[in-house]
C-alpha cells in the first residue's frame, strides 16, 4: 500500500493568521476566544466565539474576488496559500492530473446565507447579488483552490457537522493510498459566525456564555470558533524523489456510524473508530502517545469520549496524553479537524503537546491525562486526532512522526 | 380564574410525551413521561415562546440552572414565578 505524508500546512484562526502564529499559542497556552464583533449581537444571548479578528478581506483579495469568495472560502484560500506557496510543486501536465483537492465544511456560506435572507425577507428586497448560489455553496473553497492552482484530479467537498475535516482528509489519504491522486490539498474551513449562524447554535441550549473549559468539572458548554486549516498530502516516493521536507506520515483513518440519537454521542461508535484508526495505521495502543480530543467542552461528549478512550486504550489510556485545543480557538465546527491536525503535528515534530486550557476542576467522568492548561514536552511518535459529529458520525485519523 | 399556566405547560408536556393533557399528573417526572433532553429541549422552547419568557437552562448541566425540571409541578411552580418576574 502506498504511504501518505503531510507536506506543506497553512492555516487562519483566532489564535493567529498563520501557522507560526497558531502553534506559539498552542505552546503558550493561550486563548482566542473573546467578545464576537458581529451585526445585532445584542439579540444573541451567547456573545463569545473564537472569531479571527484584525482580518480585512480587502487586504488580500480584489473587489471581484469578494464579490464569489464568501468568507469561508476566503480562509481556505488563505491557508491554502500558506500550504502551497513555496511548496515546490509545479501543478501543470500530469502533476495538474494526479491532484485533487478535499475540504471539509459543515455550512459552507452561512455568511452568504445569512445576508442575502436578511435583505430579501427583513429588507423586503426582491433581487439578489447574481453571485449569491456560486458564493454559498458547499464546494465552492475547494472549486476555488482546484481555479486557483489548477488542479485537476478528484476535487469535491465533505460536510458531516463536527466531523467534516476529519472525514475530507481522511478521504484524501485513501484517495493517494488507493492511487487515485499522488498530491491532495486538503483540510477546513468554517465561518459560522453570523447572526443567524449563532443563533441556531443557541437554540440547542449546548452553548456556554463565558468559556470553552472540557474535560474540567464546571465546564458549561461549547464555544464557536471559525478559520480554516489547509494541508498538502503527497505520496510518500513523490514527496522523497523531490527532497521535500515532511512534517508528518498519515498511518490510519477510520469511519464508524453510531446509528442511535441525531445528537448525543455514542461511546461504543467512537470506541469502534479510535479502534479500527489504530488497526488501519498498524499501531499498537501502547504507540499512541497523544490524541487530540474532540473535547467541546458539552457535558455530553467529554465524558463519553473519554470512556470511549479508555474502553479503546485499556490501561495505557491512563499513560497517555489527551488535550482539547477547542479550549482555545474555539469549535470551527466543519473545519474543527483541520486546525487541530496543527496541534498533532507539533506534538510529532516538535514534541510539544498543547494544553486543554480553561481546566480549573477535575471531573471523575473524565479522569485521563487532559495536559491541563500548560502545553508539555514529550517524544511523541504517533497520535490520533478525533472527530465524532451530531448525527453519530465519528471520524479518527491516526500519524506517525515524519520517516 | 382557572389556572391557565398550569394547563398550558401540561399541554407542552403532553406533546412532546404524546399523550393527552388529562393522562400527564403533577408528580410526573419527565422520565416517567419519557421525555429526552432534546425533547426537553424543545419543550422549554415551547414554553419561552408561549409565555413569552426567558427560561435559564442550560442542557449541559440541567440539575445546575435555576430552572427546577424535577416534575411537571416543580417545571409549573418554576413558570409562574418567571410570568410573574418578567411581566412587564
Amino acid at each position: 500500500m502506498r504511504r501518505v505524508v503531510i507536506t506543506g500546512q497553512g492555516t487562519i484562526n483566532a489564535l493567529g493568521q498563520d501557522v507560526p502564529t497558531t502553534l506559539e499559542a498552542f505552546r503558550e497556552g493561550r486563548c482566542g476566544i473573546s467578545d464576537l464583533e458581529l451585526r445585532d449581537v445584542d439579540r444573541l444571548s451567547v456573545r463569545i466565539g473564537g472569531q479571527v479578528k484584525g482580518y480585512n478581506p480587502e487586504d488580500l483579495f480584489n473587489r471581484q474576488q469578494i464579490a464569489l469568495y464568501d468568507r469561508f472560502t476566503q480562509f481556505t484560500l488563505i491557508a491554502t496559500r500558506q500550504a502551497l506557496d513555496g511548496c515546490g510543486l509545479n501543478f501543470s501536465g500530469e502533476l495538474a492530473t494526479r491532484t485533487g483537492v478535499v475540504f471539509g465544511t459543515a455550512g459552507g456560506g452561512v455568511n452568504t446565507w445569512d445576508e442575502n435572507y436578511r435583505s430579501v425577507y427583513e429588507e423586503g428586497k426582491n433581487r439578489v447579488h447574481p453571485f449569491v448560489v456560486p458564493k454559498l455553496m458547499n464546494n465552492a473553497a475547494a472549486s476555488h483552490v482546484s481555479m486557483e492552482y489548477n488542479l485537476k484530479g478528484p476535487s469535491f467537498s465533505v460536510a458531516t457537522a463536527c466531523a467534516s475535516s476529519n472525514h475530507a482528509m481522511g478521504q484524501a489519504f485513501n484517495l493517494i493510498r488507493c492511487g487515485m491522486a499522488d498530491v491532495m490539498v486538503t483540510g477546513g474551513s468554517e465561518a459560522m459566525l453570523s447572526f443567524g449562524g449563532i443563533k441556531a447554535w443557541e437554540g440547542l441550549r449546548v452553548m456556554s456564555k463565558d468559556a470553552c473549559r472540557p474535560f474540567s468539572a464546571n465546564r458549561n458548554g461549547m464555544v464557536q470558533g471559525e478559520g480554516a486549516a489547509v494541508f498538502l498530502f503527497e505520496e510518500y516516493d513523490h514527496a522523497r524523489a523531490r527532497g521535500a521536507e515532511i512534517l508528518a506520515e498519515v498511518v490510519g483513518f477510520a469511519m464508524t456510524s453510531d446509528a442511535a440519537d441525531i445528537v448525543m454521542p455514542s461511546q461504543q461508535g467512537a470506541a469502534r473508530a479510535i479502534t479500527a484508526a489504530l488497526t488501519d495505521g498498524k499501531l499498537s495502543p501502547e504507540e499512541v502517545c497523544y490524541i487530540n480530543a474532540h473535547g467541546t467542552g458539552t457535558a455530553a461528549n467529554d465524558k463519553v469520549e473519554c470512556a470511549a478512550v479508555a474502553h479503546a486504550f485499556g490501561h495505557h489510556a491512563d499513560d497517555l496524553m489527551i488535550s482539547s485545543t477547542k479550549s482555545m480557538h474555539g469549535h470551527l465546527i466543519g473545519g474543527t479537524g483541520a486546525v487541530e491536525l496543527l496541534a498533532c503535528i507539533m506534538a510529532l515534530r516538535d514534541g510539544i503537546v498543547a494544553p486543554t486550557i480553561g481546566y480549573e476542576e477535575p471531573d471523575p467522568e473524565c479522569a485521563l491525562d487532559v495536559v491541563p492548561n500548560e502545553a508539555r514536552e514529550a517524544k511523541v511518535d504517533a497520535c490520533l486526532s478525533n472527530a465524532f459529529a451530531f448525527g453519530g458520525l465519528n471520524a479518527v485519523l491516526a500519524l506517525r512522526a515524519a520517516p | 380564574m382557572g389556572d391557565s399556566v398550569q394547563d398550558k405547560v401540561i399541554a407542552i408536556i403532553a406533546e412532546q410525551a404524546v399523550l393527552e393533557p388529562s393522562d400527564v399528573s403533577m408528580d410526573q417526572t419527565l422520565d416517567d413521561l419519557g421525555i429526552d433532553s432534546l425533547g426537553l429541549v424543545e419543550s422549554i422552547f415551547a414554553i419561552e415562546e408561549a409565555f413569552d419568557i426567558q427560561v435559564p437552562f442550560n442542557a449541559n448541566e440541567p440539575e445546575a440552572s435555576e430552572f427546577d425540571i424535577s416534575s411537571v409541578a416543580a417545571i409549573v411552580a418554576a413558570v409562574k414565578k418567571l410570568v410573574a418576574e418578567q411581566k412587564v
